[in-house]
This record gives C-alpha cells, structure tokens and sequence, in this order.
C-alpha cells in the first residue's frame, strides 16, 4: 500500500528551472509578486510617482518677480485657476467636450444598430475594419486631413460652389462665436475636427450594447403597436444607453485633454490642453499648469463615477 | 414564426450608417488624392494636375528619414516592454485570485484614459525634478507606459479562453512550471501577443501628445507632422508622408485583426 502511494508522488526535481518551479507551486504569493512586481513597479514609479508630483505640485506657487517656484503650501494657484479669464476657458472646454459627445453619439448610432442588428458574416467583418482602420489611423493625419478639406481654397469650399451655397457657407461663416474668417479658424472647424477625430471611439461600445439587445424584444414592441419612434424611446435607447455612457467617456475625455486640435484648426481662444501647454512652456508656470490639469481629472472622476453607477462598465 | 420584413434594415437606417461611414473614410481617402497634387503652395482643390514626383522629393530627404527611424526604433523597444509588462500583468490578474485585482486593471488602464496632456506634463515635470535629461530613453518610457494597457487587454482576454485543465494536464504530466509556459500556454496565447504588440506599435508609432513633452530635441515623425501642420513650410512632401503614414498604420491593424478574429474579443476595441 505505501509503495503505491510512494510512487503517486513524483521524485524531487533537480533542475534549478524544475526547483523554482515547485517553489512556485508551493509559494503562489511569490508567483504573483514575480508576475505582478514588475508591471506595478513600472506603472507605480513611472506613472503614479509623476502624476502625484504634477498634482503635489498644484499647491505650490509661482514666485512672480523671479518666475521660480516657491515650495510653500498655499491655494494661491488655484485662486488663480478660478480667475475670470480661466473659468473662461474651463467652461469653453467643458461646453465643447459635451457638444462634441451628443454629435457623436447621434452619428455612430446608425452605424452601431447596423452592424449590431442587421449586418452578418462577411459584411459584419467589413463593417467592423470599416470602423477600426478610421480609429486607429494616425490622429495627425486625420487632422491633416481636415486642414486640407476646410482651408479656403479647399474642398468644401469648391463644394459648396459648385452646389451654389456658397451664400450659406458665408452666412454661417459672419454668425458670432461659431464663425470666423474661413471654416479652418472658426469654432464650427475645430467642433468638426474634434467630432471626425473622437466619434469612432463610441461606435464599438454603443454596438457592444446593442449587441445584447434580444431581436424579438423589439419585435414584442411592434407587436404590441409600438411604433418605430416608441420603440426607439422606450426599449432600444434605454437599453443601449450604458453603452452610449461608456463610449461618451472617451469622447468626452480625450475632447478635455486635447491642445492639438484646437491650436491647428480653431479661433485663437484657448482650451484646457492649450491652457495647460502654454503655461508650463512659454509662462513657465507650472503650478498653474498643474493646477489645470486637476480639472480634467475631477470631471473625468465624477463622470467614471456616475458611468459605473449607470451600468456602463459592463458594456465596454 | 419569424417574419422576413423585420431581418431588412429601414431604408433611413441604412443612409444614415451609410452617411456615417463616409464621414468616416472620405477624408483618409482625400490623404492620398493629395500626395499626388502638384500644387506646392495651396491646398487648392481640386487638384491642377496630377504627378508622381513628390515620391522621388520625399524619399531622398535625409529629415524624413531620421524622423521615421527615430519613430521606428521608439515603437520597437516600447513595445518590446510593453509585452513582457503587459503579458506579467495579464497571467497575475487572470490566473489569480488576489486582493486588489480591479485595481491593477485600472491602473494599467489610467494612462489612456487619462488625457494624453495630463500624462505628459506629469511625466515632463518628474524627469525635470529628477534631472534627467531628455532623451531617446524618456520618449520609449513614456510610450511603453500607454502601450502595456494594449498588450495587457488582447492577453487578458486570451487568458480567459485558455481552459484551466489544460494547465492542470501538463503538471499532471509532470511539466515544470516553465515547460508549461513554454509548451502549452505560449502556443495559446502567442497570436493574441502578436496582435497586442502590433497594435502597441501601430500607438506609439502615432504617438504625439505625450511624445511632445518627453521628447528633447528628437523629432519623431508624428513630431515632424506636427511641426509641418502649425507652419506649413513643404506641403507636398507632408502630404507624401501622411498618405505613408496611413499605409504603415494600416497594416498593423489588418494583422491584428485576422489574428485574432476567431475570439470573442477582438484586438483593439478599446485603443
């Protein structure tokens, strides 16, 4: 009997590679030390460690005879932050990043419904590139892009000519705030730019959702009377709403933290990004610059947190 | 019964998709109607004539070509970090029960869903207080942080298809942890790295906003086209190297995509 048993058991290993592995068998908290210390240490020290920094740095002060910074605590910077001028701009980012997540929302949800719904087999597949190539293509060259189609001489402009709505182009262009000189210096293009740029981000999520949604639920709906119009608002929106929330928090976010858009394609009033940009080159002021930053993080926190509250999490 | 009018999509839903779709890709399109324009000091279109010889101008500028190896060796070596962090990170989470795990994902999730700006100042202001210069090596370290979350997703979800007894199998075998690693979850997970790691390099090869503030004098080619969108100074030559730019960023995606097709996870759904 205790032969048997004996020979149940396997002899010890002696390969140093075969110990370490029966160590690890043994000792599965040092495995996942091993597995885990790495990545953690990375994204601890590197990341967390700098972004700490840049915060704990907020609370510092610009010294504004000398232009150094004076390690002291003080909230003089965010008094600053809350100055007329910055508000301004906080506000301006904030209106632009909710515009920009409503448009999109509006244009990927035709093509979410689709491809979720009614595309099968082989155009499901060419559906799906069809959306991952424009998301993932160079974001610089979709920008480039858009400076060549709203430039004065460009495409648009030669579309609208050829149409004979070159008067409408103009009027929208003399409208206040939303106007500007030509489209490629004017609110309209940087909103355009920013709605071309960040929109595929909420097709997946939203298709996601859609996904889930049983056929014969929306047929029980028509069965029932409902027409299309309440279909849509009483089953088909509410369902693939956490969905539409999920996609919303790329959008919304990279809208908030983007200077590049803005500076290229847009009026010379600044957003956030340029804000932030502007204050830790040129002005040297990083206490400011880091102070701006804040912003972004406090809205993104409470929207993630509302998001998760909603549901939106499992949609991703 | 199901009735067939319901499987036919409204003649408004397909316009409207369809309409999406070309919002989409029409302007990418115009990218490479561009390249071949041979008006040099206008956007003009359309275009006066057509000619091929801003390929020629491209290829023999010495500036184009050190921005894009610079790009090129960035996007390998940060990669190359970003699998062996990304891979560690996916086998702890999905193999492993331990406290803090919804953490970790989102810790390695933080630095895309944060604003690229918010990562680069912080990572700016820590390499100026820590006197690190700026180097080739501060780019690859901010890169490698952004792309381990790519890595991490595609591996996470093949982890997840690996069936637990097939691990247990080879112990049973009498495989030692490494063998086990090396024989049965490597061929498993390996098509679900490639993806990953191309993918990570098709980012970082694209990179700009964080790639601004931890670049010292380099210009990597997303900085190069930075710098030609605020003063256009060689409109054709831009335009010759964002239609390439387009081609190299295509394929990887295409890679990715027939790698790992099969899954319930498709590479890349979240960048």
């Amino acid at each position: 009997m205790t032969v048997v048993a004996e020979s149940l058991v396997l002899p010890e290993r002696r390969s140093t590679a075969g110990r370490l592995s029966d160590f690890f068998w043994r000792h599965p908290r040092v495995l996942l030390t091993v597995l885990l210390g790495p990545p953690l240490l990375w994204l601890g020290i590197v990341y967390l460690g700098s972004l700490f920094a840049l915060l704990l740095q907020s609370f510092f002060s610009i010294d504004e005879f000398s232009g150094l910074i004076n390690y002291e605590f003080t909230l003089a910077t965010y008094r600053q932050l809350l100055s007329e001028a910055n508000l301004d701009i906080i506000l301006r980012t904030v209106a632009m990043a909710a515009l920009v997540t409503l448009v999109s929302a509006f244009i990927a949800f035709p093509i979410a419904y689709y491809a979720a719904r009614y595309a099968r087999g082989k155009w499901k597949a060419l559906f799906y590139l069809a959306v991952m190539l424009p998301l993932w293509s160079s974001y610089l060259v979709k920008v480039y892009a858009w400076k060549l189609i709203l430039a004065k001489e460009g495409i648009l402009t030669w579309v609208f000519e050829k149409l004979n709505l070159i008067w409408l182009l103009d009027a929208w262009l003399a409208l206040p705030i939303v106007g500007g000189n030509s489209l490629s210096v004017s609110y309209t293009g940087t909103f355009i730019v920013f709605v071309y740029v960040w929109m595929p981000f909420m097709i997946l999520p939203v298709q996601a959702a859609l996904e889930r949604v049983p056929a014969n639920l929306i047929e029980a709906s028509s069965d029932l009377g409902g027409t299309p119009a309440q279909t849509f608002r009483h089953v088909l929106f509410p369902l693939a709403l956490p969905g539409i929330v999920a996609g919303s928090i790329f959008t919304f976010s990279l809208t908030l933290g983007d200077y590049i858009i803005p500076q290229i394609i847009g009026s010379s009033r600044l957003f956030i990004g340029q804000a932030v940009y502007a204050q830790q080159g040129t002005a040297g002021n990083i206490p400011l610059a880091a102070a701006f930053t804040v912003v972004p993080i406090v809205i993104m926190g409470a929207y993630l947190w509302m998001a998760k509250r909603m549901g939106a999490f499992d949609a991703l | 019964m199901r009735s067939e009018k319901t499987n036919r999509a409204p003649l408004g839903l397909k316009i409207a998709a369809a309409a999406g779709l070309a919002f989409m890709h029409l302007p990418i399109l115009l990218i490479f109607l561009y390249a071949f324009t041979t008006e040099e000091k206008t956007y003009q279109f359309p275009p006066p004539g057509l000619t091929t010889q801003w390929f020629a101008v491209a290829w023999n500028r010495p500036d184009v070509w050190a921005a894009l190896t610079l790009s090129v060796k960035v996007a390998a070596i940060a990669t190359a970090a970003a699998l062996v962090l990304g891979t560690l990170c996916a086998a702890a989470v999905s193999q492993t029960r331990f406290f803090g795990r919804e953490t970790v994902s989102l810790l390695v999730i933080l630095p895309i869903a944060l604003p690229g700006i918010i990562t680069g100042i912080a990572l700016r202001s820590a390499f100026s207080m820590a006197d690190i210069p700026f180097s080739f090596w501060t780019i690859v370290l901010g890169h490698a942080t952004f792309c381990i979350v790519v890595v991490y997703n595609n591996a996470v979800a093949r982890f997840r298809r690996i069936s637990g007894s097939l691990i247990e199998a080879s112990l049973d075998l009498g495989a030692d942890g490494f063998q086990t690693f090396r024989y049965v979850i490597l061929p498993n997970i390996g098509t679900a790295l490639l993806a990953g790691g191309m993918l990570a390099f098709a980012l970082s090869f694209d990179e700009v906003i964080v790639t601004t503030f931890t670049a010292g004098q380099q210009s990597t080619l997303p900085i190069w086209m930075l710098e030609e969108l605020i003063r256009p100074r060689q409109r054709p030559v831009t335009n010759v190297v964002a239609m390439i730019v387009v081609i190299v960023t295509f394929l990887p995606i295409l890679g990715a995509y027939y790698l790992t097709r099969d899954g319930d996870q498709i590479a890349g759904a979240g960048k």
